[in-house]
């Protein structure tokens, strides 16, 4: 028993008493389950999943909630019931044994049945009472009580009786689901919705573009609220999961690390070298622009530093995937060895978007990755509509973003002039944080690559259009190249390079004839400075002859002097 | 129905199960109205077994019943349901073949 709803800031703090049904989703849409202790309708076409949803509900009251119950079921023997959904993996013949489930089979067969005066449902009410009681059950499904109506004639004692019995099961306190087939105009082909007004919902099964979609929707919930679109919903081994948007509320924790991109030279044009974890990359191009080399480049950088990454490939195999990429020098098997990458191939048109969307979650809730890689997401455009992809990449996104997952996807536009995006990429890039484009650029008789970051929420992030080559050595962003009129590229870039060389020559020869030239007048002139010196040098040898004569004339005139005084 | 078939069946053990919930007004009719007829018809020749589902509840399971009152001919075969308290005496009597 337990009464799980949000209180969504009502001041008293009221809790609207619900029974949860134990269906993935459901419960977020209900805000908590079907009313408890009230009966809900469940209704829609043949085939739609109504027995499953209410057989779901009962059986995951009994293993999950503790609440036995009363299976009653106006279509299918007990036996069939058991075979079907032993395929889910419900044993409910080791449920009865338990004593926590009945299924009691009213058979209503219109050719055995004759009628003659009035009577009333007692019998119904009696065995209803009687299984409730044996298991205690406070869960009731009455599958499908439309099926009275073809069973017995007067109508008139049907619907009393009916009406009877919805108040019965409210006094019960059981939580009840009734299932209905749906009529042409009406909700039910016999007007049950006039019966139970507490709860009900819808289910439907629409193929478009033989793409079939189931969907739910809550018609309405009295004293609750709830979610009120049609959420798509899937009926696979484990029974039914709805799809709701995981948070309605857009208040996931976020997170400041840095991710490198994997591609040298690229980290450099995000201020931050990278991406922020657990946001959403999309690299967009037209074909051939090495989209799917970047992704393969992030995801070996990631397996790298140990993150686990799924790789969802919908266009190659994931052998071919891992050749390719070997071309390249990037070797993806060593990771997939180590049990740090998954590469999961389908194709797109395998089956419906959101079966594609529940085998994410699938793997993504198994591997508990930190990153995937969706390549190329505008493959699954061909499969839906432009707006139930956006529906399905909300969802998808939310889901990421609430498990701080990491994502790149490539998304495939069509060869257009204009920088304008296509409708597959505007259908996704608001939602997502980082958008970075590979393009072509042409030109000259050849083709270049480009890429350039469209946007980087949060991160400041270089205007360049960087131009890059794919050798055997991998990516290589090259530096830019300006020339007149603007960046230059390819040929252009090399020409130009060229130029730049030659020009370099001709000024080293140039330099290196001016050397020369300065050599050579520092000859001249050194000696000119020499033969002056030995000029100098001759006059003074001269002065310091006549300065020695003349102080021997002086010396001998003093010692003349001297001898003539004596 | 041809004249003999019926002088056989009239010859048969005839067995019945009328089910009834405690003491509700249509009940009490519908054991009132059949036992007036089976008196009439099948003096003697009649077996009546007289259920309360209120009290045996698993005979309800059982027999599949829904509706209250009613009356199930076991013998002789092809085996018949009545639903309702059996007022409508002559279509009872048509049903059962026992004109």
């Amino acid at each position: 028993m337990q009464e799980t709803s949000k209180t969504h800031n009502i001041p008293n703090n009221f809790i609207f008493p619900k029974a949860p049904t134990g269906v993935e989703g459901l419960d977020e849409i209900t805000e908590g389950g079907f009313p408890k202790g009230r009966p809900t309708l469940i209704c829609g076409g043949p085939g739609c999943g109504k027995t499953l949803l209410s057989m779901q509900f009962l059986i995951k009251g009994i293993t999950d909630f503790n609440e036995p119950g009363v299976f009653m079921s106006f279509e299918e023997p007990t036996a069939d019931l058991s075979l079907n959904v032993k395929s889910l993996g419900f044993d409910l013949e080791q449920l009865k044994a338990d004593k926590k489930l009945v299924i009691d089979h009213v058979r209503v067969e219109r050719s055995e049945i004759e009628e003659a005066g009035e009577y009333d449902l007692d019998g119904l009410f009696i065995r209803l009472g009687y299984a409730i009681d044996t298991v205690k059950a406070t869960r009731v499904v009455l599958d499908t009580l439309e099926a009275l109506f073809s069973g017995l004639d007067n109508q008139a004692i049907l619907r009393a009786e009916l009406r009877r019995l919805f108040h019965w099961l409210k006094e019960k306190g059981v939580t009840a689901v009734i299932t209905g087939e749906r009529g042409e105009t009406t909700l039910t082909r016999q007007g049950l919705e006039e019966y139970v007004s507490d709860c009900v919902i819808l289910l439907d099964h629409r193929v478009i573009e033989q793409v079939s979609t189931r969907r739910l929707r809550i018609v309405k919930y009295r004293g609750s609220t709830h979610g009120t679109n049609e959420y798509p919903f899937l009926i696979d081994e484990d029974g039914i999961s709805v799809l709701p948007i995981t948070s309605l509320k857009l208040d996931n924790e976020v997170s400041s690390d840095i991710v490198s991109t994997g591609v040298p030279g690229l980290d450099e044009m995000f201020d931050r070298g990278g991406f922020y974890r657990g946001s959403n990359i999309l690299v967009s191009g037209t074909a051939g622009t090495a989209k799917t080399t970047i992704a393969c480049y992030f995801a070996d950088e990631q397996c790298k530093k140990g993150e686990k990454t799924i790789y969802f490939a919908f266009e190659e195999s994931p052998h071919q995937l891992v050749r390719n990429m070997k071309s390249i020098g990037i070797d993806l098997q060593k990771h997939i060895n180590d049990g740090c990458l998954i590469i999961h191939s389908s194709r797109p048109s395998l089956n419906g978007l959101e079966l594609h969307l529940l085998t994410l979650r699938k793997l993504i809730k198994e591997f508990k990755p930190t990153t995937i890689v969706i390549d190329p997401i505008s493959n699954l455009i061909s499969v839906g509509s432009e707006h139930e992809v956006r529906s399905m990449l909300v969802r998808l996104i939310d889901m990421l973003k609430y498990n701080n997952i990491t994502a790149l996807f490539t998304s495939l536009n069509k060869q257009t002039d204009s920088f304008r995006p296509d409708l597959a990429e505007e259908s996704v890039s608001s939602l997502v944080d980082t958008w970075i484009t590979v393009r072509d650029m042409e030109g000259m008789g050849e083709r270049n690559r480009g890429i350039f970051i469209i946007k980087a929420r949060g991160m400041g992030h270089s205007n360049q259009v960087r131009e890059f080559v794919i050798t055997k050595k991998g990516i290589e962003l090259l530096d830019i190249e300006l020339g007149p009129q603007g960046i230059l590229t390819g040929a252009a870039r090399q020409s130009n390079e060229m130029n730049k060389k030659l020009s370099e020559i001709k000024l080293q020869s140039e330099l290196d004839r001016k050397d020369r030239e300065i050599a050579r007048k520092r000859k001249v002139l050194e000696a000119n400075i020499e033969a002056l010196k030995n000029e100098f040098e001759s006059v003074e040898e001269e002065l310091s002859l006549l300065k020695a004569t003349e102080a021997m004339q002086e010396q001998a005139a003093l010692n003349k002097k001297q001898q003539d005084d004596k | 129905m041809q004249n003999t078939d019926n002088h056989t069946d009239l010859d048969a053990e005839h067995k019945f199960l009328l089910f009834v919930s405690g003491m509700s007004v249509k009940s009490g009719h519908a054991i009132e109205n059949f036992r007036k007829i089976c008196e009439e018809h099948l003096a003697g020749k009649f077996n009546l077994e007289i259920i309360d589902i209120s009290r045996h509840k698993e005979q309800a399971v059982h027999y599949q019943i829904i509706a209250i009152p009613t009356l199930i001919r076991l013998q002789p075969g092809p085996q018949k349901t009545i639903l309702g308290d059996l007022s409508d005496t002559a279509k009872v009597l048509r049903i059962l073949d026992l004109n």
